[in-house]
């Protein structure tokens, strides 16, 4: 196999992997209980099948100017995707569609008054919601 | 230990600050670009002083240095754990049974706002655990898992992350920080305290 | 290639029917929220797939864009199903 061959296999391996990522993520989104276990679910494709998909295009296309751009990709996506994961947890959270039944231990319910209390007297320059 | 009084930032943090911001941006403006060019640089450094005068940054101080070989184990430690939690949150998926779940408390040593949001977006990043609440008082965060199924792999999983802590804060923490995770390994401060954050 | 092209096809259309029964059957916003995510990351897997399959990079630009704004969409709706939710 020439080396062209080899990064074509290898890039069409990735992609296909990413591809699958996906596929288990839709599994996952239509058979989990709760709000919180899809969540999960969704942190498949957003990350690692986002990077496999990347690292297949960039093997593809082997040009600097365009892996650059797909590390920025990477990159934005690395450093976006925990916050709207985090924002939509927090909101889930406190509401009933949670399955109780299923949680083995839950660690914050004697603690959650005080820390939204203790959120909402902080001054609004080091709230959260500024990041949103 | 819990909470560290937020020091003023000295005019020489505040320019560090700064430099390490006009340095992220540059980057990423000439990663726009695609190629490096002085134009480029130049270019982008305008962009970069703009951005920094029109919107200032909070104040986050990074009191530590970066140390290549210990990022470096972070990052490929990393993405092992990514790959591992990935296959198992899509095995989770098509084995049949509903997973059961866990919402755990973890204390942090290291209280300061640049390790409390760097363990929480490793942790995100990770499939199978998501952070449903932090609390910045006591530098807990309170991480979903999915998948657990005894009271011991809740301890498992809560060592794990103070692990995670520990290469986290070896990779960019300062020396005196690095020191009370040496200290705390040493000598595990209690661990009854570490169960929740006090009220 | 093209091999790979029609099986990552076949799968990114099963995942995208997958999470449309999600954001259809609901219930709450949030889990709309999370499969529209979903729905998002697929979409920008095929379009580096495609950029991958013809060697053509004019999409990458909205690669960059749809990373840095695709978060926007769940944030709000969170904020907006806290204001309104029982506490």
């Amino acid at each position: 196999m020439t080396p062209d061959e080899i990064l074509d296999t290898v890039a069409g391996i990735c992609l296909v992997a990413g591809a699958l990522l996906c596929v288990a993520a839709g599994i996952a989104l239509v058979r989990f209980p709760d709000v919180l276990s899809r969540m999960h679910a969704a942190a498949k494709p957003q990350v690692l099948g986002l990077l496999l998909v990347l690292l297949g295009c960039a093997l593809r296309l082997r040009t600097g100017v365009d892996i650059t751009t797909l590390v920025l990709v990477g990159l934005f996506q690395l450093a976006t995707a925990p916050v709207a994961a985090h924002m939509v947890g927090r909101t889930a959270y406190p509401h009933d569609d949670i399955r109780r039944d299923l949680l083995i231990t839950d660690e914050l319910a004697g603690h959650i008054d005080r820390i939204r209390a203790d959120r909402a007297g902080e001054p609004e320059e080091t709230s959260p919601v500024r990041t949103a | 230990m819990t909470s560290q009084p937020k020091a003023p930032l000295t005019s020489r943090d505040r320019r560090r600050n700064r430099a390490v911001a006009v340095t992220g941006l540059v980057t990423v403006w000439v990663l726009l670009w695609g190629t490096f060019s002085w134009a480029n640089v130049i270019s982008g450094l305008v962009v970069a002083a703009v951005l920094l005068v029109v919107f200032p940054l909070p104040p986050v101080t990074f009191a530590g240095r970066i140390r290549p070989v210990p990022l470096l184990r972070f990052l490929v430690r990393f993405l092992r754990d990514l790959v591992v939690a990935s296959v198992q949150v899509a095995w989770l998926a098509v084995r049949p049974g509903e997973p059961h779940s866990a919402i755990i408390a973890v204390r942090l040593r290291v209280n300061t706002d640049l390790n409390l949001t760097l363990t929480a977006e490793a942790l995100s990043l990770v499939p199978g655990s998501l952070i449903v609440e932090a609390d910045r008082r006591t530098g807990t965060l309170y991480v979903h898992v999915i998948g657990i199924r005894g009271l011991d792999e809740v301890e498992r999983f809560r060592h794990g992350v103070r692990e995670l802590e520990a290469r986290i804060v070896a990779a960019v923490g300062s020396a005196e920080e690095r020191d009370r995770i040496r200290h705390d390994e040493a000598e595990p401060s209690g661990s009854a305290e570490l169960e929740g954050a006090p009220t | 290639m093209t091999v790979v092209a029609v099986i990552v096809t076949v799968l990114l259309v099963a995942a995208g029917g997958l999470t449309l029964v999600r954001i259809i059957r609901g219930p709450s916003i949030l889990d709309r929220a999370v499969a529209t995510d979903v729905l998002l990351a697929v979409a920008v897997a095929a379009i580096a797939t495609e950029a991958a399959y013809s060697r053509d990079a004019t999409a990458l630009p909205v690669l960059v864009v749809l990373a840095l704004v695709g978060f926007v969409g769940s944030v709000s709706v969170a904020r907006f199903a806290s204001r309104r939710g029982p506490k």
